[in-house]
């Protein structure tokens, strides 16, 4: 499993701010993501109800998941193709290295998936005298920059140009080293290139999956550069890892959540490739690989199932919530220190690796509210956040030494510069919401906002309230 | 115990249950079988889903020229691959549907047929489906169909005939289980392929093609 720096969460976030150049990448980010939701929502006036149904596809899955899943894995089988049950992820990088050494593997290229970064197959894989190539620009980015990602939908989203041209210098020897690398097409054209090659020379091919589909047999990604289709196409196994909430039970199902999906994503009406794998390539077929596994991971999910964590398994990992988040818009994806950062993580990953690791991550959240009303799959993050607060308040978690009405103090007391910053940005982002919209029911003084407010501010002498206004309400009403 | 027997069991004991009966399995069946469809957006109510499918693949970056027969493919083929200064060399999909193209009309086009390794930057597809709600075309594998001509040449051609324009995603999976059994791969593909991975700014032309041209048949 990949290492988790959650523990120091607080040094992460300080190192955060501190840190010119992700300042400078977080800034660009934040507007780009929440205005072309916007328009792509208000294209598709149905939009929110077919969150609804969205919701309710997954709920009926998760209650019928045992046999959404034995279902899936018989048309698996059906098909040519193989499902091979994880509980673990040491079961998972276990059952991938063997069939690697049974293709007598050397290179495996990757799309994007999470699920790789959960189980730290890049380095699981060095390890094994495997060479995992990255095909997903972001991913390859920080592949190269030997980094995690940052967020969940855009890896690289920390990384500036520049430092993308130094990592291809540093990297690509193969070419000139005076070759101008200034313009963004240059680096692209570059990694395109290289890449290409590796596409070709790959001997297994791994990707993720957006859904499972028990209906076929399916695994699906969506995807927008086309790297996941050719990881999956060329070489002789594609290899799907995939976490086993992914399972709906129809195609039209899969259909109905992937109309929420991109446009919560990236605003983008859908994604370039949507691409449904069943099996192996049919005897007939001109190309496609000869084998097709799906490693099906647990890790604790199945633990989820009847918890009051369930919801969270509806999860379609569009990143709107961490787009949306004023927390997640000041400091980055890395503070958080695991895998999935940002409201999702927050809720995710205490859930995952447990709260003795991760539980003061739902203290890095405003409450503002924000990711629940943007999340496509309606999961409910704010409620859930404060749930995993109480939990360890009433000592159900184990050791956890601190109450959390003093931690809560203590969090931001002794941190006036983390209060600051987030004050800051969060108002600021907030505003512009309110300005766009022409309502401010979420505005410091008003019921909706306060109601759930319940961490002090870290100054004598001021309610956080009094601060907020204090701070900038007044300018924002005024604007 | 299996890491499939362990899963499932703490599945089970989350929902505060044993394994589903014969009852409520064949329910799930039932629910299977029935597919439902969910809402789809009411802009595919309209009388002329062509324009619409046409209208939403100019928003993301594809060029279509409408003819009135096969027997036009070649000309708009030659003109557009001058027009955009690529080599008049196309690999093109050993598909019947595609049979009939008089590929002589323009001695100076190279036509090869078959799948792609990476050689061919001109390839040329015919689609299974257009699909209207999002200028989306679908693709499926099979003998006729080589998923890597989707993906490996820089400029992806496709050849749809305006009776394959459907409404939404859900007509066109009606059309391909009318057909024989799910192919391998089946490619829902909207626009060139692109990346936002670089600060944000859009691209395109990521990993797979540069530029996707449609010859549209008016057949209908
Ligand atoms: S929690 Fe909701 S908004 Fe966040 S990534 Fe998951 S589906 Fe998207």
């Amino acid at each position: 499993m990949q290492e988790s720096r959650t523990r120091n969460f607080i040094g992460n976030a300080r190192e955060a701010l501190d840190d010119g150049n992700l300042q400078q990448a977080l800034d660009k980010m934040k507007s780009g993501f929440v205005e072309r939701r916007l328009e792509a929502r208000a294209r598709l006036p149905e939009f929110d109800d077919i969150r609804d149904q969205a919701r309710e596809i997954k709920n009926h899955t998760l209650a019928n998941l045992d046999y959404y899943l034995e279902r899936f894995e018989r048309k698996v089988t059906e098909e040519g193709g193989q499902v091979h049950w994880c509980a673990t992820p040491e079961d998972a990088r276990q059952a991938i290295l063997k069939i690697c050494r049974d293709l007598d593997a050397k290179t495996v290229t990757k799309g994007k998936s999470m699920i790789g970064e959960e189980i730290g197959l890049n380095d699981f894989f060095e390890e094994n005298g495997i060479e995992p190539i990255e095909t997903d620009l972001g991913e390859y980015i920080i592949q190269l920059r030997r980094e995690a990602p940052s967020h969940i939908i855009a890896p690289a989203i920390h990384v500036l140009k520049h430092q993308v041209a130094e990592a291809f210098y540093e990297t690509h020897d193969q070419f000139d080293p005076d070759r101008p690398l200034e313009e963004p097409r240059a680096l692209l054209d570059e990694a395109r290139e290289v890449l290409r090659q590796k596409f070709i020379d790959a001997d297994v091919g791994i990707t993720g999956a957006n859904f499972l589909i028990a209906e076929t047999g399916t695994s699906v990604i969506v995807t927008n550069e086309g790297n996941g289709d050719l990881t999956q196409t060329i070489p002789k196994a594609h290899v799907v890892i995939a976490s086993l909430e992914k399972v709906v039970p129809t195609l039209e199902d899969a259909t109905t959540i992937s109309r929420v999906l991109a446009r919560s994503a990236t605003g983008q009406e859908y994604s370039v490739y949507t691409t449904f794998s069943t099996g192996p390539r049919r005897p007939e077929d001109p190309d496609g690989p000869e084998q097709y596994h799906v490693i099906l991971l647990d890790n604790g999910r199945s633990k989820m199932v009847g918890s009051e964590y369930q919801e969270m398994l509806r999860c379609i990992r569009c990143g709107a919530c961490l787009n949306h988040c004023p927390v997640y818009g000041s400091i980055g994806g890395h503070a958080y220190g695991w895998v999935y950062p940002g409201p999702m993580g927050s809720v995710l990953t205490p859930s995952l690796i447990g709260v003795d690791e991760a539980g003061h991550l739902p203290n890095a959240s405003s409450f503002c509210g924000r990711c629940e009303e943007v999340c496509p799959m309606r999961i409910p993050l704010p409620k859930m956040m404060r749930h995993l607060r109480e939990r360890e308040f009433d000592g159900k978690t184990g050791p956890a030494t601190m109450r959390t009405g003093i931690k809560m103090w203590a969090f931001y007391a002794k941190r006036p510069w983390l209060y600051h910053a987030l004050a800051k940005l969060k108002f600021r982002v907030l505003g512009a919401f309110g300005r766009r919209k022409g309502r401010f029911r979420r505005l410091p003084g008003g019921a909706g906002w306060t109601a759930h407010r319940d961490f002090p501010a870290p100054q004598a002498g001021g309610t956080f309230q009094a601060q907020w206004s204090a701070r900038g309400g007044k300018r924002s009403v005024d604007a | 115990m299996s890491g499939r027997e362990s899963i499932l069991g703490a599945i089970r004991q989350g929902l505060g249950r044993g394994a589903l009966g014969t009852a409520e399995k064949d329910a799930l069946e039932d629910r299977i079988a029935g597919h439902a469809r969910g809402i789809r957006p009411s802009r595919i109510d309209t009388a002329d889903l062509k324009q619409m499918f046409v209208d939403y693949a100019a928003k993301v970056d594809v060029t279509v020229d409408r003819v009135a027969s096969l027997d036009d493919v070649p000309d708009k083929v030659a003109d557009y691959l001058a027009q955009e200064n690529l080599p008049a060399e196309l690999r093109v999909a050993p598909d019947p549907a595609l049979d009939t193209v008089p590929w002589d009309k323009r001695p100076t086009l190279t036509v090869s047929k078959g799948a792609s390794d990476g050689t061919h930057e001109v390839g040329l597809t015919a689609a299974f489906a257009g699909i209207a709600e999002t200028g989306t075309l679908m693709m499926k594998s099979g003998p006729a169909h080589p998923t890597t001509l989707n993906f490996l040449p820089d400029t992806h051609l496709v050849v749809l005939r305006a009776s394959q324009i459907v409404g939404s995603y859900e007509d066109a999976w009606d059309r391909l289980r009318a057909g024989e059994a799910m192919p391998r791969t089946v490619n829902f593909i909207t626009g060139p392929s692109r990346t936002g991975d670089i600060e944000q700014t859009i691209f395109l032309g990521a990993h797979g093609p540069r530029r996707m041209h449609i010859v549209l048949v008016e057949d209908d």
